[in-house]
């Protein structure tokens, strides 16, 4: 076995490039920053593109345009950066383009502060469109999720046409750890769908049985329309009320009709616990630390780490509680998805250490909760 | 060459819109230069000029107000062959200007048309950036506090190679279209033209009148030599040929044993430019020589040259969760405001702590083991301590060996630096020995 030495940021990037990512666009911004560094040293030598664009809206239309002319597509940055993407997701996620947005997060509100990590985007990023529609979102825990999670996201930006973000914190991001490269599990390369036979293409026509609609890119034989305005299947805007429910609700169900299918987690179990922790990201390894120390104790808790926050594994949440008689969620925030497990497990007591301090939850926190409430 | 105009949908512009004039000699243009819909790319945005991507048969990219050069570069840096038209109003102007200054800096192959009709149209004839102060708008008396934009003298200030600013009823606007499609850069038309849904219903706006407004003006037509220069698409490929590919990062196999069992935790206490978190780098790659897992989590300010920086590691033969320490087993006290960040954590040491304390940082009181160091004599500067301390460490037989840290400066330096590292580490030692 040989160890690499490897922060958040440049596994990503390097997951990335891994996916068959060749075009990024970003805007300067701590703690994201190290990601273009590395996609500047990674993609123009193998022919692909990093652009330091104007600004944040700037480089999301960069990667929109790119990724119509089929290229996949990343971008990254914070909160503020985040808040700048907006409409631009939206257009995302309304003409199913696909792309993956990195959102490394550090402490708000605003330009709050830029060194310190937190969670506090995550209901930004589910609701941070106009339309409310819904999206994919991702939670690394560390350098090794940081690499496969963002090849996944690729993945599911790919079969789904849609924008999938990674939900990454300071505290992972700019943390660097010990990877064993070769141990990583990596899944197979997924690229958007291009029509059968490709005749007589719709931009957005959706064959039988499928849920989103096959992809030509821009510049191809066949001409492709692009357009931000509610459209029908061909790619003109519409005032047809059924065409535009009919594509509406596609786009929600075509996300929450899959989510079983990429519900990434990891479950752990100790014997006789009657406590359920439910914790993601960088947390979610204090609530590890506390697992293993209790364990073997008279008073052991089981730990569900979420990996995919959005949609919510509902699924994965309610097999993980069902023998807990109480479940507390542990987050870096001043309690978001809590209301989700809450939605989610409306006959449970749901308990919630939140803190928003700029600093880690400490196993020690986590303990006390435990035996405190 | 036939027409690309889209039969299907044609133009649906209020009678007498220069839009709709400009759309049949944009088709012209087309035509003249022989182009087929699959080689153009209409790239538009918001407003009447935002309609246009509809009226051709070609490809095309509709987004948002102000947006459309943004979605162009990354259109034209995939695709360079392609023929990628943008279509922006005053309006989109406005809002956009960001954009536009970085399109004439960048001088990637786009063609910008500017519809400008001084005003927004389609939201009710409110003042844009190229509203004149006389205007009877949509914003009742605000455009006579601003003062209207000149397009072209911005572009050409932004360092924009063809700039042409000129009426939509010009007899040769195709072919001054097809001139700036044809030019290799980045080319922008400022084309005046009348608004008879809004603009013209309370204002006297004639083809005449553009005419005679524009001779009014220093006369802007095709290429700025001052701003000739190569096209950002193939400078940016000449470029990134000729970058080295960033290879694999390195991949260390275990070699060493480490000085001491278990899971081992150190803070390094310094300030910017002290180079902290380049030797709590090092340390985990001296870790990793040893086959131990490692984390390293940095704190500083965002001020680059001034502040605290601290570097918490840990080195453990088994997997790492929580990436914080409580209880450190060694401190690096290497400068006062790393120590004074962190006075807190100095409570929580026992016995089984090291501390080291550099000459002239004061610790706060603790139960900590006391190892104190002045490496000055041994001519080893500032900026060098926090390198150094990793030997002192060393020498002291804790947490790694000489051996696992000469190894790693081995791994992550090369050349001069790398000897200099080597010779510091051992001056350092010797200061101990």
């Amino acid at each position: 076995m040989s160890l690499t030495l490897l922060e958040g940021n440049e596994a990503v990037a390097r997951g990335a490039v891994a996916a068959g990512c060749r075009f990024f666009a970003g805007y300067p911004i701590t703690p994201a920053t190290t990601i273009l560094n590395a996609m500047l040293s990674l993609l123009p030598p193998l022919g692909g593109v990093c652009l330091q664009a104007e600004d944040e809206i700037a480089s999301i239309g960069a990667c929109l345009g790119a990724s119509m002319a089929g290229l996949k597509v990343m971008t990254a940055t914070s909160g503020p950066g985040i808040s700048l993407y907006s409409e631009q997701i939206s257009f995302a996620i309304g003409s199913e383009i696909p792309i993956v947005i990195v959102d490394v997060q550090r402490l708000g509100p605003s330009t709050g502060s830029a060194t310190r990590g937190a969670d506090g985007d995550v209901h930004f990023l589910r609701w941070g469109n106009s339309g409310g529609l819904p999206v994919i979102v991702l939670a690394p825990v560390n350098v090794a999720d940081c690499f496969t999670l963002t090849v996944q996201a690729f993945n599911l930006a790919e079969k789904f046409r849609c924008p999938v973000f990674i939900a990454s914190n300071k505290e992972v991001a700019m943390t660097r750890e010990s990877i064993d490269m070769d141990a990583l599990q990596i899944p197979d390369i997924v690229t958007r769908a291009a029509p059968p036979g490709g005749k007589s293409f719709l931009p957005f026509q959706v064959r039988a049985g499928q849920g989103v609609p096959d992809f030509l890119p821009i510049g191809g034989e066949i001409l492709v329309r692009q357009t931000s305005s509610t459209h029908g299947p061909n790619g003109y805007i519409t005032t047809d009320h059924k065409e535009i429910g009919d594509i509406i609700n596609r786009l929600k169900t075509k996300i929450h009709s899959a989510v079983d299918k990429l519900s990434f987690h990891e479950m752990n179990t100790a014997k006789n616990a009657e406590t359920l922790i439910i914790s993601y990201g960088v947390t979610s390894r204090a609530a590890k630390a506390v697992f293993n120390e209790l364990k073997n104790t008279n008073r052991p808790v089981s730990l569900l780490v979420l990996k995919t926050l959005w949609p919510v594994p509902a699924t994965v949440i309610r097999r993980a509680a069902r023998d807990a008689r109480r479940v507390m969620v542990v987050e870096m925030n001043l309690g978001q998805y809590v209301h989700e497990i809450e939605r989610t497990l409306p006959d449970k007591p749901i308990e919630l250490l939140a803190q928003m301090d700029g600093r880690l939850i400490t196993p020690q926190a986590i303990k006390e909760k435990i035996v405190h409430g | 060459m036939d027409s690309l105009l889209n039969i299907e949908r044609p133009p649906v512009y209020c009678p007498g819109c220069a839009h709709d004039k400009i759309s049949h000699t944009l088709d012209r243009a087309f035509q003249n230069m022989g182009l087929t819909g699959e080689k153009i790319v209409m790239v538009s945005d918001i407003g009447c000029s935002g309609l246009f991507d509809t009226f051709f048969k070609t490809h095309a990219l509709h987004g948002l107000h102000g947006r459309a050069l943004t979605y162009a570069i990354g259109l034209k840096l995939a695709r360079p062959d392609l023929n990628v038209v943008v279509t922006m109003g005053d309006g989109g102007q406005g809002i956009g200007g960001a954009h536009l200054l970085a399109a004439c800096r960048r001088n990637l192959d786009l063609t910008l048309l500017v519809l400008n009709n001084f005003n927004f149209g389609m939201t009710g004839g409110q003042f844009s950036a190229t509203t004149p102060l006389d205007a009877q708008v949509g914003s009742g008396f605000l455009n006579q506090l601003e003062h209207p934009l000149d397009i072209c003298q911005v572009a050409r200030s932004a360092g924009a190679p063809y700039v042409t600013r000129c009426s939509g009823y010009r007899s040769d606007l195709s072919d001054e279209i097809q001139r700036a499609i044809e030019f290799k850069g980045f080319s922008i038309l400022d084309i005046w033209g009348v608004c008879p849904g809004r603009y013209t219903k309370k204002n006297r706006l004639t083809p005449k009148a553009i005419e005679a407004a524009l001779a009014e003006l220093p006369p802007m037509e095709g290429v700025v030599l001052e701003n000739n220069r190569q096209e950002y698409g193939t400078h940016y490929r000449e470029a990134a040929a000729r970058q080295n590919p960033a290879g694999d990062p390195f991949k260390i196999e275990a070699r060493f044993v480490p000085p001491q069992p278990g899971r081992q935790e150190v803070v390094l206490l310094g300030s910017a430019g002290q180079r902290i978190i380049t030797a709590g780098e090092i340390l985990c790659l001296a870790g990793l020589t040893a086959g131990l897992q490692t984390t390293q989590k940095n704190e500083y300010n965002i001020t680059v040259l001034r502040g605290p920086s601290i570097s918490e590691l840990i080195l453990s033969p088994e997997e790492i969760d929580y990436t914080g320490i409580e209880r450190p087993s060694a401190v690096l006290a290497i400068d006062q405001e790393g120590v004074d960040r962190r006075r807190a954590m100095f409570e929580n040491l026992d016995e089984d702590s090291l501390v080291v304390q550099f000459e002239g940082v004061q610790i706060p009181p603790c139960k900590a083991r006391v190892h104190r160091v002045d490496l000055k004599p041994r001519g080893i500067k500032k900026p060098d301590w926090a390198l150094a301390s990793l030997a002192v460490l060393a020498n002291l037989g804790q947490i790694i060996s000489l051996e696992m840290l000469a190894a790693a400066l081995k791994i992550r330096f090369k050349g001069k630096i790398l000897e200099n590292s080597l010779e510091l580490i051992k001056k350092a030692g010797k200061a101990h020995s």
